[in-house]
């Protein structure tokens, strides 16, 4: 099996003779290091939400990419998703990154769901809906990731709105002193002696002031 | 009771972690017997919301909290996210420190591979072996507090460059630790490969097939054990990688096959100590005179980075695999996005074609291969019947131990 290796306008020329019209922009960035500067090059294409299924299909076509991550930003009234890819890994100093930037507007947060074309999505996908607030029709796994199932629900931490972190969750928490609703400790706490026992026997007396 | 409610499967809860480690995880399996049928797994369980600290910070601030996104890759993130900031800011780095960049990743790796082998040994019941890897450990650890001034949190990269010089006098401390190291190699294939109990405990255990670790987005020696072919250092020329000639590793190369097992894993992350070693010794060969940074003044380097404009990828191969930090920034003091994308976030998901069908005493080394550091391991609740007993992380252990033993026997 041998696939040629494209070089990224050829990359780029692949998605404008197919999807040229919803293709916003796309650009090639370059970046070159060491002495033999060897450039490696990422691939930035500006697409439509109804073509982000569509782009990535075509990328199969071309190699099985390698999902990275799902990238994001909020730029006040909209939300931008960035899909990291990169393809022709395994061929020497010839992998580019292929990233596709989706525009969603706050008033309509869906996106579809891509886990069935690519199964590993599923990770990035869950942690976008939690962290942003964007729903991704037809997810799998529809769970939180990373964040505690007692964390406020409506509260999206890369949010740069009223729904972002609210300075209360960050600020002063020291004044809010120790959780009063949580389950007593699995293992029983030993009494102090010594040198230890007075700041020990302190504590004891300010957890009874909260209780 | 009833007799029918006993049956399987019953829940194992495995989780969450020890506050020490990176990647802390709940796990819940579902037991039929000894053998897992289900696996589900919730991460998160320390999220300490680095990125939204990020996004309200410069970026030389951020430099040094990426550093203490984890205690063992100390120089993997800091490049990164210096790689992301440097191709917004347009700065170019010096060739200088294009090698002292790389030189240092590669001592964090030997030093992460050498970690891990000993956490493996320990887990599959071998402490003898556990206590001959972390000792000659501590020399990659040495090494590197000598170059960079700490073992860990290094502070050693900075957006433009490095802050510390690698002095002529200190090449002979890097060549003894390295020739320490060529000759242990041997030593260490042969303990880990050659014993029978590790090849009875590892071979054809928690394997992930080629299809599996290219869907699941797999990366770094976990992807590698199953065949596929991927690494940074050899795909994707960043520092001084473009000058020198790295072939990734796959276990086909050493023993003519592959499983995508455990033995795998062992076998790729040992023989990249030893492409570690040779890749030093490249870079202290051909590394370039010159200035070590490209702007030494960090108000200067704050007022560049401050008129920044744009997005862009700081893209290395980690130890445990690709480590991503994507960047944008929009002419202010803090970057407006920053996505950190660590080499286990990509690699959890391929627990659940490894963990199923295996039995539960295979859990610890099982979870241990994919390197997310098996104390995650901490405690083990055990529904049965609606009754819920808490394991130890010792008792796990112990149950490991006393496979490997009968085994021996």
């Amino acid at each position: 099996m041998t696939v040629p290796i494209l070089s990224p306008e050829q990359v780029v020329e692949r998605f404008t003779a197919r999807i040229g019209s919803g293709i916003r922009e796309a650009r090639i960035s370059e970046r070159r290091e060491g002495k033999k500067k060897n450039p490696h090059y990422t691939i930035w294409f500006e697409i439509d939400k109804e073509l982000l299924r569509p782009a990535i299909e075509i990328l199969i076509g071309i190699r099985f990419p390698h999902l990275s991550v799902i990238g994001a930003n909020d730029l006040g009234d909209s939300i931008r998703l960035v899909y990291i890819f990169s393809i022709q890994y395994g061929e020497v100093k010839s992998e580019y990154m292929v990233t596709f930037a989706v525009t969603l507007q706050k008033s309509d947060l869906t996106i579809p769901t891509i886990s069935d074309l690519i199964p590993g999505a599923v990770f990035g996908e869950r942690e976008k809906q939690e962290f942003l607030g964007v729903k991704v029709i037809g997810i799998p796994d529809n769970r939180r990731l990373f964040l505690p199932d007692d964390f406020p629900a409506g509260v999206y931490p890369w949010r740069k709105d009223e729904t972002g972190i609210p300075p209360g969750m960050v600020k002063d928490l020291w004044a809010s002193r120790r959780p009063k609703d949580r389950p007593a400790p699995v293992v029983e706490i030993k009494e102090v002696s010594g040198i230890d026992a007075e700041p020990a026997k302190k504590t004891s007396e300010s957890s009874k002031e909260d209780t | 009771m009833a007799p029918d409610e006993k049956k399987a499967p019953y829940t194992v809860q495995i989780g969450p972690v020890h506050p020490a480690l990176k990647e802390p995880v709940m796990f819940t399996f579902e037991m039929d017997g000894e053998q897992v049928k289900t696996v589900d797994f919730a991460p998160g369980q320390t999220h300490r919301g680095i990125e939204w600290m990020g996004m309200r910070r410069n970026p030389v601030q951020i430099v040094h909290l990426t550093d203490r996104i984890c205690g063992i890759c100390g120089v993997v993130h800091t490049l990164s996210f210096s790689l992301a900031v440097e191709q917004i800011a347009e700065i170019q780095v010096p060739e200088r420190a294009d090698y002292i960049r790389s030189i240092l990743h590669e001592f964090e790796r030997i030093q992460s591979h050498l970690l891990w082998a000993g956490v493996a040994a320990h887990e599959l019941g071998f402490d003898s072996l556990l206590h001959l890897t972390w000792r000659v450990r501590e020399q990659a650890m040495d090494v590197i507090e000598n170059l960079t001034g700490n073992r860990v949190n290094y502070g050693i990269v900075q957006v433009g460059g490095v802050r510390r010089d690698i002095a002529p006098e200190q090449h002979p401390i890097i060549e003894t630790c390295l020739s320490t190291y060529e000759g242990l190699l041997e030593k260490l294939l042969n303990l880990f490969l050659e014993d029978r109990t590790i090849a009875m405990r590892c071979r054809d255990c928690g394997i992930l097939t080629r299809k599996d670790a290219i869907e699941l987005c797999t990366v770094g020696p976990t992807a590698r054990a199953s065949g596929v072919n991927v690494d940074l250092r050899q795909d994707y020329p960043y520092a001084a990688y473009g000058d020198l000639d790295v072939r990734a590793i796959l276990p086909e190369q050493y023993i003519g096959e592959t499983h995508g097992d455990v033995y795998d894993r062992i076998v790729v992350r040992l023989l990249e100590v030893g492409q570690s070693c040779q890749i030093i010794r490249q870079c202290l060969s051909e590394i370039p005179a010159g200035p070590i940074t490209a702007e030494e003044k960090l108000a200067k380097l704050l007022a560049i980075c401050k008129k920044a404009q744009g997005e862009a990828i700081g893209r290395v191969e980690a130890p445990r695999g690709e480590c991503l930090h994507y960047v944008r920034m929009d002419g202010k003091d803090s970057p407006t996005a920053w996505k950190v994308k660590a080499s286990s976030y990509s690699n959890l998901m391929s627990w659940i074609p490894m963990l199923k069908g295996e039995q539960i005493a295979d859990i610890p080394i099982i979870v241990a291969s994919i390197d997310p550091c098996l104390s995650c391991t901490d405690r083990v609740a055990v529904v049965q019947d609606g009754i819920r007993t808490i394991l130890t992380k010792e008792h796990l252990h112990r149950l490991s131990v006393e496979k490997t033993r009968r085994l021996q026997r």
